[in-house]
C-alpha cells in the first residue's frame, strides 16, 4: 500500500514534463494537421497530393536518398572507427577519439557549412592550395552534402555503439577460438549479432540526423541539391510562390511518415535482435 | 574418447618486467586431473593459456602426445576450455552454445541439436536448450560451458578456476560431478585453481606454482602429509611452526620427543612443523594453554591457543566439542605421536608465524 502510494506521488513529479511534452508536440501537431487538410478555408487533401507531386517528391526522395546513405556510411564507417579505437593499446587516443567525437557529433548548423567552405569550398583553402578545382573537385553538390553530413554522423555512430563494444569480453572470442571458430565466424555468430541492437539504435539516429539537417544545407547547396526541409523553408517563406504555407504543412506530414516507417521497421528488428536480452 | 599426454617444457613468458613463468616443467599422464595450484600471479592461468593457444611463451615448447603445438593457433588446437565465468554467448541459447563448435564445422543442424541434447544431457541439464545465459544460474552456465568444451571430444579438457565464481554449496556439487565425467571420459584434464581443497579434493596429482615455478608435484595425501617445501606446507592447509630442540633423529617439542621425519638439520634449534588435526587439546584446569579464538566450521573448530611460554598454536577439534573448548578455558596441549617435519629456525620472531585462525 504504502508501495503504491509512493508511486503514484512518484508519477505526480512527472507531471510537469509530460505537460510540456504534450504542448510542444501535441499544439504544433494540432496546427500541422489542421493546415495540412485545410485549403481555401475547406477540407481538402489537395495540400497533401501536391506535396507528394514535381518538385516536392523529388525533394522528399532526395532527402530520404541521402538521409539513407549517411546512416550506411556513417554506420559502417563510424563502427569500425569506434573497434579500432577500442581495440587500440593506447588509452590516450581513445580518450581523444572520445572526446573529439563527443564535440564533433553535435557540430551542426553554419558553423558546420562556413568550416567545410572555407576549407573545400570553390575557394577553400585546401581546394586552392591543392588545386582541386581544376580536377573537377564540387563540394556544393549531393555527394559533397553527404560529406559533410559524415562530419558529424561518423562521431554520432562511435559514441553509439563504444559502450556495445566494450562489453564484448575477452572470454567469449577465446571460447569462440576454443570451439575451432576463426576471426571471421566470431564476429558472425556472436560478435555482430550481439552488437546489432545498438549498430541499429545508432543508424536510426543518424538517418534522423541527416533527414532532419536543414542549416548546413541551406548554407551550403541552397537549393542545387533538392532537400525536402529545404522545400518546407521555400514554401513557409513564400521564396517561390506565395500561399503555399499549408504544402509546408504536408510536406512536414509526409516526413513524420518517413520517420514513422522507418522506425516501423526499426522495432521489430531491433526486438528480434535483442531477443537474448529478455 | 581417450586422454593425450601433455608436456610443458620450460616455458618462460613475461609480461614487461612480471615474470609468469619462469622455466615450468611439468608432463600430465594421458587421462590424469592435475590441479595447478598457485596463489595469484604465480603462473597458474598462463601455463594454461599457452596450452589452450591464447598465450605464446617467450621460450619453451608445449606438446600434446608428443607432437608439439607451440606455434598452432588457438583454434586448431584439440583442447575445450572452461573458462572463470561469463563466457557463453550471450546472444546463443544454452543448444545453440554447445552446438557452437560443430556449427563452425557445418555439421547439419539437426546433428548438431543432437550433439548439444546429448552433452546437455551428461552434464545434467537436459531442459535448458532453449534458455538463453542470463537465464541460467551461474551454476548452469559453468555445466553449460562445460559441455560446450566437451562438445567436439577434445584429447584435453582445461579448466580456468570454472568453480571460483560460484556459490560454496554449487561448487562443491559441480566439482565432484566434474570429477566424475572426467573419469568416466577418461579426459586428460589441467584444473587452474587458488583454492587448495578444491585441488585436493579433486586430482590425481596437484602441482603447485610459485613465482612461474614448479614447487611439487604430487599426489594430493603426499603433498598434505610430505610437502617438499616451507611454501608447499605453508600454502597448502594450516601449519604450526613451534620451537623445538634435535638430538640425534628424535625431536623434542612441547615437552614430547617425536621422531624427525627425513634428514634431521644440522641446527639443534627448529622449526617443527604440525598440522592442526595433529594438535591435541583437553580442557584442563591445570593446563598451561589458554583458548584465545575459537572459529566453527562445522565438522570441525579451529582453535586459537596461547602457551605458557607465549607461543600460538592452532588445533582441531571436532565440532561438537567446540562448546568446551570456549576463549578463555584452560588447557593442556598435545601432539600426536608420529613423525614430524621440521626445518631451520629463522631468526627472531619466528613464533608470530602462526597463521590467522581463518585461515583454512
Amino acid at each position: 500500500m504504502r508501495d503504491s502510494r509512493t508511486r503514484s506521488k512518484g508519477r505526480w513529479a512527472a507531471a510537469p514534463l509530460l505537460v510540456f511534452a504534450v504542448i510542444v508536440f501535441g499544439v504544433p501537431m494540432l496546427v500541422l494537421l489542421g493546415g495540412t487538410f485545410t485549403k481555401e478555408g475547406t477540407l481538402s487533401t489537395a495540400n497533401l497530393t501536391e506535396s507528394l507531386q514535381g518538385a516536392y517528391l523529388t525533394a522528399l526522395v532526395g532527402s530520404v536518398k541521402i538521409s539513407a546513405l549517411v546512416a550506411v556510411l556513417g554506420g559502417v564507417l563510424g563502427t569500425f572507427l569506434a573497434q579500432a579505437v577500442v581495440t587500440s593499446r593506447f588509452r590516450a587516443l581513445r580518450e581523444a577519439v572520445l572526446t573529439a567525437s563527443g564535440v564533433l557529433a553535435n557540430f551542426g548548423g553554419v558553423p558546420l557549412a562556413f568550416a567545410w567552405i572555407a576549407t573545400l569550398g570553390n575557394s577553400g583553402v585546401v581546394t586552392t592550395t591543392l588545386g582541386l578545382g581544376q580536377h573537377g573537385w564540387n563540394l556544393y553538390n549531393f555527394w559533397g552534402l553527404t560529406l559533410v553530413y559524415l562530419y558529424f554522423s561518423i562521431p554520432l555512430q562511435v559514441l553509439t555503439v563504444v559502450p556495445a563494444l566494450d562489453g564484448l569480453r575477452p572470454q567469449w572470442r577465446e571460447a569462440a577460438q576454443n570451439n575451432g571458430a576463426s576471426t571471421w565466424q566470431f564476429w558472425r555468430y556472436v560478435g555482430i549479432p550481439v552488437l546489432t541492437p545498438a549498430l541499429l539504435g545508432g543508424v536510426v539516429l543518424l538517418f534522423g540526423g541527416a533527414f532532419s539537417a536543414y542549416a548546413t544545407a541551406q548554407a551550403m547547396v541552397g537549393s542545387t541539391v533538392p532537400l525536402v526541409t529545404l522545400k518546407i523553408a521555400d514554401a513557409l517563406t513564400g521564396n517561390v510562390l506565395i500561399g503555399h504555407e499549408n504544402v509546408a504543412l504536408a510536406l512536414s506530414l509526409d516526413m513524420i511518415v518517413v520517420a514513422g516507417l522507418v522506425m516501423a521497421v526499426y522495432l521489430p528488428l531491433q526486438r528480434r535482435s535483442a531477443r537474448w536480452l529478455r | 574418447m581417450n586422454g593425450a599426454r601433455v608436456e610443458f617444457r620450460g616455458l618462460r613468458r613475461r609480461f614487461g618486467s612480471t615474470v609468469a613463468l619462469d622455466g615450468l616443467d611439468l608432463t600430465v599422464e594421458p587421462g590424469e586431473l592435475i590441479a595447478l595450484l598457485g596463489p595469484s600471479g604465480c603462473g597458474k592461468t598462463t601455463a594454461l593459456r599457452c596450452l589452450a593457444g591464447f598465450e605464446q611463451p617467450d621460450e619453451g615448447e608445449v606438446l600434446v602426445d608428443g607432437a608439439d603445438i607451440t606455434r598452432v593457433p588457438a583454434n586448431r588446437r584439440d583442447a575445450g576450455m572452461v573458462f572463470q565465468s561469463y563466457s557463453l554467448f550471450p546472444n546463443l541459447n544454452a543448444r545453440d552454445n554447445v552446438g557452437f563448435g560443430l556449427r563452425v564445422r557445418k555439421a547439419p543442424a539437426a546433428k548438431r541439436h543432437a550433439r548439444a541434447q546429448e552433452l546437455l544431457e551428461l552434464v545434467g541439464l537436459p531442459s535448458v536448450g532453449d534458455r538463453y545465459p542470463h537465464q541460467l544460474s551461474g551454476g548452469q552456465q559453468q555445466r553449460v560451458a562445460l559441455a560446450r568444451a566437451l562438445a567436439l571430444e577434445p584429447r584435453v579438457l582445461l579448466l580456468d578456476e570454472p568453480l571460483s565464481a560460484l556459490d560454496a554449496k554449487v561448487r562443491v556439487t559441480l566439482r565432484e560431478e566434474i570429477r566424475r565425467l572426467q573419469l568416466s571420459l577418461g579426459i586428460t584434464t589441467i584444473f587452474v585453481t587458488h583454492d587448495q581443497e578444491e585441488a585436493l579434493s579433486m586430482a590425481d596429482r596437484v602441482a603447485v606454482l610459485r613465482e612461474g615455478r614448479l614447487e611439487q608435484v604430487a599426489d594430493p595425501a603426499t603433498l598434505y602429509d610430505r610437502p617438499a617445501t616451507p611454501f608447499v606446507a605453508e600454502f597448502v592447509g594450516a601449519m604450526n611452526h613451534l620451537p623445538g630442540l634435535v638430538s640425534g633423529d628424535r625431536v623434542t617439542v612441547l615437552g614430547q620427543t617425536l621422531p624427525v621425519e627425513g634428514p634431521s638439520p644440522d641446527a639443534a634449534r627448529v622449526d617443527v612443523l604440525v598440522r592442526p588435526e595433529a594438535v591435541l587439546v583437553t580442557p584442563d584446569g591445570e593446563g598451561d594453554g589458554i583458548v584465545m579464538v575459537s572459529s566453527f566450521r562445522g565438522s570441525t573448530a579451529r582453535l586459537r591457543v596461547r602457551l605458557g611460554d607465549g607461543n600460538e598454536v592452532l588445533a582441531d577439534v571436532p565440532g561438537h566439542d567446540s562448546a568446551r573448548f570456549a576463549p578463555g578455558t584452560a588447557v593442556r596441549v598435545g601432539l600426536v605421536e608420529r613423525p614430524v617435519l621440521v626445518s631451520a629456525r629463522p631468526e627472531a620472531g619466528a613464533a608470530a608465524a602462526v597463521p590467522e585462525p581463518d585461515v583454512v
